[in-house]
């Protein structure tokens, strides 16, 4: 990289507030998704939303990408560097600017972790809904780009219907407060536009929430299912019953497995366990975990065992959570996908799954949120056997495939990023990715905002999609990637 | 002779050149115990384990946390990290706190994977000549009681003639900070006398508010009004004071002496960790801020070998009385023998036990580790005990490690596993002794109770001496945020890293003056001894003791102060 260029951002952030060692820029080159590698020229750690201001600015005028990262957990390759590229490390924004309890809004920086927010608040009575199983690590500023989920979101939706206003620092430089704190703003709703745009139109340096009183009685439920169709049934007649849970999570045998072995949450040794947790006033709560109970014996749940405190919730949540991160427990590397199908037709995509496992000899564990029909499966496999690796990827795409055919979407809480960017077109027309091509030009004429992300981009001469391997040039020792 | 010569200069010069050759592919390792890849490849890189370590929580970068470093390892392997000066200090800076392993939902095990890592650089990177010297006789001295009192002998005269080091430190207190020793003599005051206290409490949690803006007041309003001084204009006024008493001698003392103790302001922007590793005068500076308060009687304490249980024998226990603990805070060795009399236990404290061989074993010295291993179990078969109680987190999980330590040992593997299996830290035995027996007397006190790491994260025992404080009638045992993340002591790390050990022991002062507590309680005296130099800089004086004198304290129907 250009060394006057490296110095003027020195003079911005400090000399302590740059990295461009390659040892210390090799720790940057992928995040919670390690199969899609590339090291950026510089890293910037930037203290302050005037440094990421006075940063962006920088790179507009001298024309470099740049992207920004959280603290590095998302599933889609989001935050993958630029080659020769600066990279925006907002771990160092951290801190709680605001907290306004009588107005129910919290205002933070961007690198500031989800469960913090919570933490800030639990002391009134207060909680930050959004729960990636991530969020005791995932910063709030990763949660505004991808529009993050979690098991809650059924009953209190996305990032995107908690967040009141953002600080935004557009890609030309420009710093602009999108405020929906009032109840109906006029004008578009760019707030909208911002949230969930995986950091290609703008990085957020401040960003105000809703909190959430916490519900007067919270209840979990703990059903084991023989089969997966039984499992999924439950789900469809409770959501049926006109009852909307807080959350409803399967898990399969190999999760559950991963699970047990990493945190111990008691889970049951069976085919498919279902979470149901119900919450709100305590005479409703009572009444609707009856019904729930009747339907899970019904639907023929071998065992249905109800939390008896809150350690035993928080052990079965934790089970919950645990279970991406533990596929370590169980397989030397596991790829974690993300995709929807409508809440009936989970069963008949589960038992397609379960074909393609038997057929492809990758072990493929499921976990996911059964009550918005949000699927995770995670692939196991091993990179040290050739050809594993692009076999998941493979067995990945079919499983996409699936989900559109059945009316579903390629991704449900963790974005397309990189990863997905070169399924767009099985589920949208020309027509539509240009329209989004048009308003992400609108905003970024230069195309430097976090670049090659959620549009599909033409490759090398020579090279496919999936995890690094290799270019032909690199193996014949021709070229070497930065 | 030469048949023998010939291949061995063969063997080594092959030796160098593969090490050349592993150096010139960016290869960090050699093939001689590497890190394991299979334990590297557990790791997902979920990231889970940032929050919970302390150099992240301080700079916020990937290289310095848990996931960045191992994949420093990978790429060391992998051809793509070489053993670089900044490649060595991002493992330096590793406090070993082993938080990221309680974190970590793939089980990965770091601890091997920063030994083995440690073992590499020690054997294969060149240090500056005056780490090399500090660290060296940092191992020299501390493991053996003996040269560790010569050693602090000095100290003692020192302080005799009126020059306690932490009232220097004090005196340099931060700017804007106030009358440090008023407050810490306040505390203890009001500690001896239970009405006193009472109020004393009240005073400093009324007085809650106001300290978050200003320096503590503690009771200052109840006592005749103290002049307010300007810091900066005092200590300056002191200095001329000092300077004016025409001992040239004592003049020079105090360059030294400031050398030696001024205290930097925290830069707000992280400091990281910088590519030069801390000279020798940081060492040594770093060394004095840290040094004890000891007495002739604290380098001479003993305690007695055997002490009779109080009442029907329950147990027979053994107990180790560490290096640092037998010289620094003999009456945590007191305590514990007291409290296990009183709660039915025969103590055996065996004269002839030496260092554990924690510090060897936590540096990756895994030789010197083993010879101390080998005599402190033989010591204490010796003495035919039913359980070894340890009041030092670090010395207990080393020795809950002797197993898999002597594992390859034949003659001394399944004595090791046996002798391990009946280690207990000193809280966790007291309570699984089961129903109290001794009565426990109130004490009135608002207690912060800080996880030493190798009691929660290397020995997973978090509860008991949370269970052990609240068995005292009248404690209040707060609810310190961040309680299980290291204080920056870890062994020896504030002595070899003391820029960073500085920002993490600020850092923990700051959240422990939040809950405004009467007391401080920590299980292991590098905790304690880092702990005090941090709340001197911040300018509070808490009392920091050990779990197991608070529970002492309270059989004996005691005030905290006289213990």
């Amino acid at each position: 990289m250009d060394p006057a260029f490296l110095n003027q951002l020195q003079r911005i952030v400090g000399a302590g507030g740059v990295l461009h060692d390659p040892l210390d820029v090799l720790t940057y080159e992928c995040d919670g998704l390690p199969h899609l590698r590339m090291s950026p020229a510089a890293v910037v750690l930037p203290a302050s939303a005037a440094e990421v201001h006075d940063v962006v600015r920088l790179c507009a005028r001298a024309r470099v990408p740049f992207v920004p990262r959280g603290h590095g957990t998302g599933l889609s390759g989001g935050a993958l560097p630029v080659a020769g590229g600066v990279l925006i490390a907002l771990s160092r924004l951290n801190r709680v600017l605001e907290v306004d309890i009588p107005n129910q809004r919290v205002t933070v920086e961007p690198g500031v972790t989800n469960l913090e927010i919570t933490r800030q608040v639990a002391p009134f009575g207060y909680y930050y809904a959004p729960d990636p199983s991530s969020q005791q690590v995932c910063s709030i500023g990763g949660n505004v780009a991808e529009n993050s989920g979690g098991a809650h979101c059924l009953k209190y939706g996305f990032t995107t219907h908690h967040v009141i206003g953002v600080d935004a620092v557009m890609p030309d430089g420009e710093l602009v407060r999108i405020d929906g704190a009032l109840t109906d703003a006029p004008g578009p709703d760019l707030l909208g536009l911002i949230v969930g745009s995986e950091g290609t139109l703008a990085i957020v340096t401040s960003i105000t929430v809703r909190i959430l009183r916490r519900p007067e009685t919270v209840q979990t439920l703990l059903a084991a299912f023989d089969t997966i169709d039984a499992g999924g049934a439950a789900v469809s007649e409770i959501i049926g019953a006109g009852i909307i849970p807080a959350a409803v999570e399967m898990m399969d045998a190999l999760a559950i497995r991963a699970a047990e072995a990493a945190v111990h949450p008691g889970f049951p040794e069976t085919d498919t366990v279902l979470i149901v947790e119900l919450d709100g006033p305590a005479a409703e709560v009572e009444a609707l975990f009856e019904i729930v109970k009747d339907i899970c014996r019904r639907c023929k749940a071998t065992s249905i065992e109800v939390a008896a405190d809150e350690a035993q919730r928080m052990r079965i949540w934790r089970g919950r959570k645990a279970a991406f991160a533990a596929m370590g427990r169980v397989s030397p590397n596991y790829y974690v996908q993300d995709g929807v199908v409508p809440r009936t037709k989970l069963p008949e995509v589960l038992n397609r799954i379960r074909d393609l496992e038997r057929r492809s000899g990758l072990p493929i564990g499921n976990v996911f949120h059964a009550g918005d029909g949000n699927l995770h499966p995670l692939i196991c496999y091993d990179e040290r056997i050739p050809g594993q690796s692009d076999k998941a990827v493979e067995v990945a795409a079919e499983i996409l495939s699936y989900c559109i055919d059945a009316g579903g979407s390629l991704t449900g809480e963790h974005g397309i990023g990189a990863d997905k960017n070169t399924y767009m077109p099985q589920m949208f027309s020309a027509a539509d990715l240009a329209l989004m091509q048009r308003v992400r030009n609108a905003l970024d004429p230069l195309g430097l905002c976090n670049p090659g992300k959620i549009f599909p981009t033409p490759r090398l001469c020579g090279e496919v999609p999936g995890p690094y391997r290799a270019h032909p040039v690199e193996k014949a020792g021709l070229a070497e990637r930065m | 002779m030469t048949d023998g010569r010939a291949p061995r200069s063969a063997d080594l010069s092959a030796v160098a050149q593969s090490a050349k050759a592993d150096d010139a592919k960016g290869r960090a390792f050699d093939a001689n115990h590497p890190p394991d890849p299979a334990l590297i490849d557990k790791c997902v890189h979920c990231g889970f384990c940032l929050p919970s370590c302390p150099t992240y929580a301080l700079w916020g970068e990937e290289m310095d946390s848990p996931r960045g470093r191992i994949y420093l390892m990978k790429g060391g392997l992998d051809g793509r990290a070489p053993m670089s000066a900044a490649f060595v200090r991002h493992f330096d800076a590793c406090l070993g706190c082993m938080a990221c392993v309680t974190a970590c939902p793939s089980g990965v095990q770091y601890s091997p994977l920063i030994e083995a890592t440690r073992g590499q650089i020690e054997r294969r990177y060149d240090r500056s000549l005056a780490d090399r010297v500090f660290r060296r006789a940092i191992f020299a001295i501390f493991p053996y009681p003996a040269r560790m009192r010569l050693a602090l002998a000095p100290l003692v005269a020192l302080q005799a003639a009126g020059l306690p080091f932490d009232k220097l430190r004090a005196s340099r207190a931060r700017r804007g900070m106030q009358g440090p020793r008023d407050d810490r003599r306040a505390a203890l005051s009001c500690l001896r006398s239970p009405a006193k206290r009472a109020s004393y409490g009240e005073a400093r949690r009324s007085a809650g508010g106001a300290e978050a803006a200003g320096p503590p007041s503690a009771d200052r309003s109840a006592k005749e009004p103290v002049k307010k001084y300007d810091v900066e204009r005092r200590t300056r006024r002191t200095r001329r004071k000092t300077l004016g008493i025409s001992l040239c001698g004592f003049r020079g003392f105090c360059v030294v002496r400031d050398f030696f103790t001024r205290s930097k302001a925290v830069a707000l922007r992280p400091k990281a960790i910088g590519l030069r590793p801390p000279g020798f005068f940081r060492h040594v500076r770093a060394m004095m801020r840290l040094a004890p308060r000891v007495t002739w009687k604290s380098l001479t304490a003993r305690v007695p070998e055997r002490t009779p249980a109080v009442g029907v024998k329950r147990m027979t226990v053994g107990v180790l009385t560490g290096c640092v603990q037998r010289l620094v805070f003999p009456n945590v060795n007191t305590a514990t023998i007291n409290v296990l009399s009183a709660e039915g236990c025969d103590v055996v404290a065996p004269r002839d036990q030496g260092c554990c061989g924690a510090l060897s074993l936590h540096a990756g010295r895994l030789e010197d580790a083993r010879c101390f291993a080998r005599s402190t179990i033989a010591t204490f078969d010796r003495a035919g005990v039913d359980r070894v109680a340890v009041n030092a987190a670090g010395c207990g999980s080393s020795m809950k490690e002797y197993g898999q330590l002597l594992a390859d040992d034949p003659q001394w593997a399944e004595r090791a596993r046996a002798f391990s299996a009946r280690v207990r830290d000193v809280t966790e035995l007291v309570i699984e002794l089961g129903e109290p027996r001794a009565t426990r007397h109130p004490l009135h006190l608002r207690v912060a109770y800080q996880d030493a790491c190798h009691l929660a994260h290397a020995q997973g025992i978090r509860q008991p001496p949370r269970d052990l404080l609240r068995s005292i009638p009248g404690i209040e045992l707060l609810n310190l945020p961040e309680a299980d993340m290291c204080c920056g002591s870890a062994g020896i790390y504030n002595l070899v890293e003391p820029d960073t050990a500085e920002q993490l022991g600020d850092r923990k002062a700051r959240l422990i003056d939040s809950t405004k507590p009467d007391i401080v309680s920590t299980a292991n005296p590098g905790c304690t001894l880092q702990l005090r130099a941090a709340a001197s800089r911040l300018a509070r004086h808490w009392p920091i003791r050990h779990p197991i004198e608070l529970l002492d304290a309270s059989l004996r129907g005691v005030e905290i102060s006289d213990i």
